[in-house]
């Protein structure tokens, strides 16, 4: 645990190496922080902002602002369910749905007391030809139905309950 | 030459003169273009959509974003720009909070006022906006975000103007907010609390937070006896809210008021502010003697005095010691002057009126206790006193003048002087010149201080050595002057600051004008009361003679330093939390903080938090040890400082730091609760 704390801090201290500590490159190097925490935490924003010569308000400004950044931690797999015009015709709103029963989880509490898993929809993924869309992290997945997205949940569930974390 | 260029505004052509948009333009052609983001100070944001008019060819545009190029056709009053405006305007009433009646900028509000001028009747559309929390942690200022109408004017002043950013828009849509950094209270942050957002703010969505109701009840116990003090600046802005000219001066009827309204006794802070010269022009005398912590800083504005905390520590040794003029007055008054009216001094009240929103947490600074009470118990700004005169019934146009009190009401012109950029300065050097040169000076005026630019800089010839001075107002100009003071590049003996553009005249308290001209001739306002009074100079202020000789002895003495002088501390930003870098899980495990404030991480911190990490990994005692990045330990003049246990280590560099945690640990720590 300790050395995983560390190991973060020495990351934020090379990204904003990397970028010469310009202040033009806020909105990347809060990304590349973002990588390393999977939220931007509030002190992490404030030594930013200081390291940055920027108030952190104006920090907080840009990060609340993109919905890409997240103020609140995250689980570790992510679940962006596609809500644009297609996948919405296509029914993804059961998907959310079953999603949202299978993990107890509604809008106003989207990531799982556990930290596995974080449900979020997003208006457009760009993959309408395989509506409804989900990406789970990285992985894209075409041509979803509520018992899929349910079945792939499980799925997680019981390689992260198996000792792989 | 250049030929004149023109511009079409309504069928009349109109020269453009310099003119750095439509707008300014227009409105020199007599047609007031109603704005509420547009602010000729700061930079032009183009958001609030009310300056729109129609440009020939173009279609309908916002004046203040547009450039006046020659030959354009400007209409100002189509249909279609009246029908645009007006629904913009319903707009932004739609999630305001109108409780207007009940709203302290009520009759001052740009948005209330627009909304008659514009004729809106109604408001079709819905709120969106769930209320929000109003925030008033703080002495100075209520931020209300329920009535913002999301201009920035606030934001734009804090940044460009003060170089503070303490608040700025968060979120997108309709969920947008003008707040502090993480949705924390202004308190909690690094506001100076200057009040210029106030000053700005077209609503009630920032305004000075009022004490009138503690005064009043002061004056309504009998068992208290209430002294108030007037500030230089607010003899010359009160009357405008009685409808005099901005500068005109009105101490008399103030103090006519004042008596009405049940204070004991009326007294000025230009007397203070006498006395003040009297101690930091002597302060300076030694300090150019012995060539020693110089620049000398004036420490008169609490907002820059906050700042320096906050900002750069490091010069903190630089500020005078002197109190400000404020709190020198509480202090004479409750521990000089309440035995000489003989009452105790838990039962003196002191009152301030002030034109500043900052003067409200200098009062409750814990350095300006006397016996455990405050010096200076209530402040009020020129705001407040102007409706407590309305609550009276005061008819103030009718009033016949009186006099101030005696002895701390008698001043000379160089207290007058100091509401306005530049009369710090000018006032001190009307006395060290005199004391140096040891010869009367030929007149008092010293024109090379006064001016408006934001950094005037002069030299004097001061007892046979160039004497070099510069006068700043507004933070953002003395960001710029300490950097250069810092890299060498600028070279002073002596530096007044002041937050306010302009100086305390333009300060949040004063009744709430944008005009530029109000600035100015509130300033000559101030030198003319000055050119007007027999003494001008502080040193001839025969009750001033009189306090030392009787009560303070010498001048810059141990009772003078005992009740007049203070001292500063450095001062974090923000409240916050720290990063955990090691998390030791022992119970008693030894906390190691590096803080990596902006002072500390120049001075090169981080590099010792690295190798501290490392040396705690390498070592094997992570489990015994939390190591943690900190925001500041209020310790920056010793940066860059960690923290081992409970031992504060100043000056600290990555061997000093590995010592300390070598030395801890052999001595047990963090070991007694090891698994």
């Amino acid at each position: 645990m300790p050395t995983v704390m560390f190991r973060k801090f020495e990351k934020v201290c090379a990204i904003l190496k990397k970028y010469n500590n310009d202040p033009g490159r806020l909105i990347t190097i809060l990304q590349e922080v973002q990588e390393e925490y999977r939220y931007l935490p509030e002190e992490v924003m404030a030594f930013v902002a200081t390291s940055l010569g920027l108030s952190p308000a104006k920090v907080f400004g840009v990060a609340s602002f993109y919905a890409h950044f997240a103020l609140v931690p995250k689980g570790k797999y992510v679940i962006r369910l596609c809500d644009g015009t297609a996948c919405h015709v296509k029914g993804s709103d059961g998907i959310l749905q079953a999603l949202y029963r299978k993990l107890g989880l509604d809008e106003k509490v989207p990531t799982t007391p556990d930290m596995l898993f974080t449900v979020e929809t997003v208006a457009c993924l760009g993959a309408c030809g395989l509506a409804p869309v989900m990406v789970i992290n990285e992985q894209v997945y075409g041509q979803m139905s509520p018992e899929k997205a349910v079945e792939l949940v499980e799925d997680i569930r019981v390689r992260e309950g198996s000792g792989n974390v | 030459m250049d030929k004149v260029k023109y511009v079409n505004i309504d069928g009349r052509d109109i020269p453009v003169e310099g003119e750095k948009n439509l707008l300014e333009v227009i409105r020199k052609a007599g047609i007031e273009i109603p704005t509420f983001c547009y602010v000729s100070e700061l930079s032009t944001y183009g958001a609030c959509r009310m300056c729109m008019v129609e440009v020939e060819g173009r279609g309908l545009q916002t004046s203040c974003s547009t450039l006046p190029e020659a030959g354009l056709k400007v209409k100002t009053n189509t249909a279609a720009v009246r029908q645009i405006r007006r629904v913009a305007l319903e707009l932004i009433l739609a999630n305001h909070e109108r409780d207007c009646t009940s709203c302290v900028k009520s009759t001052k509000c740009k948005l209330q006022d627009l909304s008659r001028k514009l004729g809106v009747e109604q408001v079709r559309f819905r709120a969106v906006q769930k209320p929000r929390v109003v925030d008033e942690a703080n002495p100075a200022l209520v931020r209300n975000p329920n009535k913002c109408i999301l201009c920035g004017d606030c934001v734009r002043m804090c940044g460009e103007v003060q170089g503070v950013g303490a608040i700025d828009f968060a979120y997108r849509g309709h969920e947008v907010v003008v707040q502090p950094a993480f949705g924390k209270n202004l308190y909690q942050v690094q506001c100076v609390y200057c009040g210029q957002c106030a000053r700005v703010c077209p609503t009630g969505a920032l305004t000075p937070k009022s004490e009138t109701a503690a005064v009043w009840r002061a004056l309504q116990d009998p068992a208290r006896t209430v002294v108030v003090q007037i500030a230089p600046a607010v003899r010359v802005a009160l009357g405008e809210a009685f409808g005099y000219q901005p500068g005109e001066v009105t101490t008399g009827k103030i103090v006519t008021a004042l008596r009405m309204m049940g204070f004991s006794k009326v007294f000025d802070t230009c007397f203070a502010a006498d006395l003040t010269v009297m101690e930091e022009g002597n302060e300076f005398i030694r300090r150019f003697k012995e060539n020693r912590a110089l620049p000398l800083f004036t420490s008169c504005c609490p907002a820059w005095v906050k700042y320096v905390e906050q900002f750069c520590p490091e010069m903190i040794g630089n500020l005078s010691t002197c109190k400000s003029p404020q709190q020198m007055f509480g202090a004479v008054a409750k521990g000089l002057f309440s035995r000489e009216m003989g009452i105790r001094k838990e039962d003196m009240v002191v009152v301030s009126i002030m034109p500043c929103t900052a003067k409200k947490f200098e009062a409750r600074r814990p350095e300006f206790r006397i016996d455990g009470a405050a010096e200076v118990d209530h402040v009020i700004t020129t705001q407040e006193l102007a409706q407590m005169i309305n609550e009276h019934g005061i008819q103030f146009r009718d009033l016949q003048p009186g006099s101030l009190d005696l002895p701390l009401g008698f001043k000379t012109g160089a207290g007058v002087i100091f509401g306005a950029s530049g009369g710090v300065m000018e006032a001190a050097l009307r006395y060290v010149y005199e004391k140096v040169e040891g010869r009367t000076l030929e007149s008092a005026d010293i024109r090379e201080v006064r001016g408006e630019a934001g950094i005037r800089e002069a030299e004097i010839i001061l007892g046979g050595q160039t004497f070099r001075f510069a006068v700043v107002h507004s933070l953002a100009n003395a960001r710029q002057v300490i950097a250069g003071i810092k890299s060498g590049e600028r070279q002073y003996h002596f530096v007044e600051f002041m937050a306010c553009p302009a100086g305390c005249i333009n300060g949040a308290g004063q009744p709430v004008s944008l005009d530029q001209d109000y600035a100015r001739s509130r300033t000559s306002g101030l030198y003319g009361a000055d050119q007007m009074l027999q003494l001008r100079k502080v040193q001839d202020n025969p009750y001033l003679k009189e306090l030392y000789a009787e009560r303070l002895g010498e001048v810059g003495g141990e009772r003078a330093h005992h009740l007049l002088h203070t001292g500063y501390t450095a001062r974090r930003r923000m409240k916050g939390k720290s990063m955990v870098i090691v998390d030791g899980q022992a119970a008693g495990k030894l906390e190691i903080r590096v803080c990596v404030g902006t002072s500390c991480y120049l001075k090169g911190s981080q590099d010792i938090l690295h190798h501290l990490a490392q040396y705690v990994l390498v070592k094997g005692l992570s489990d015994q040890v939390q190591v943690k990045a900190t925001f500041c330990f209020e310790k920056c003049d010793k940066g860059p400082t960690i923290k081992v246990g409970d031992k504060v280590i100043g000056h600290c560099d990555v061997n000093k730091a590995l010592a300390a945690v070598e030395q801890a640990v052999a001595n047990g720590a963090g070991v007694t609760g090891r698994p």
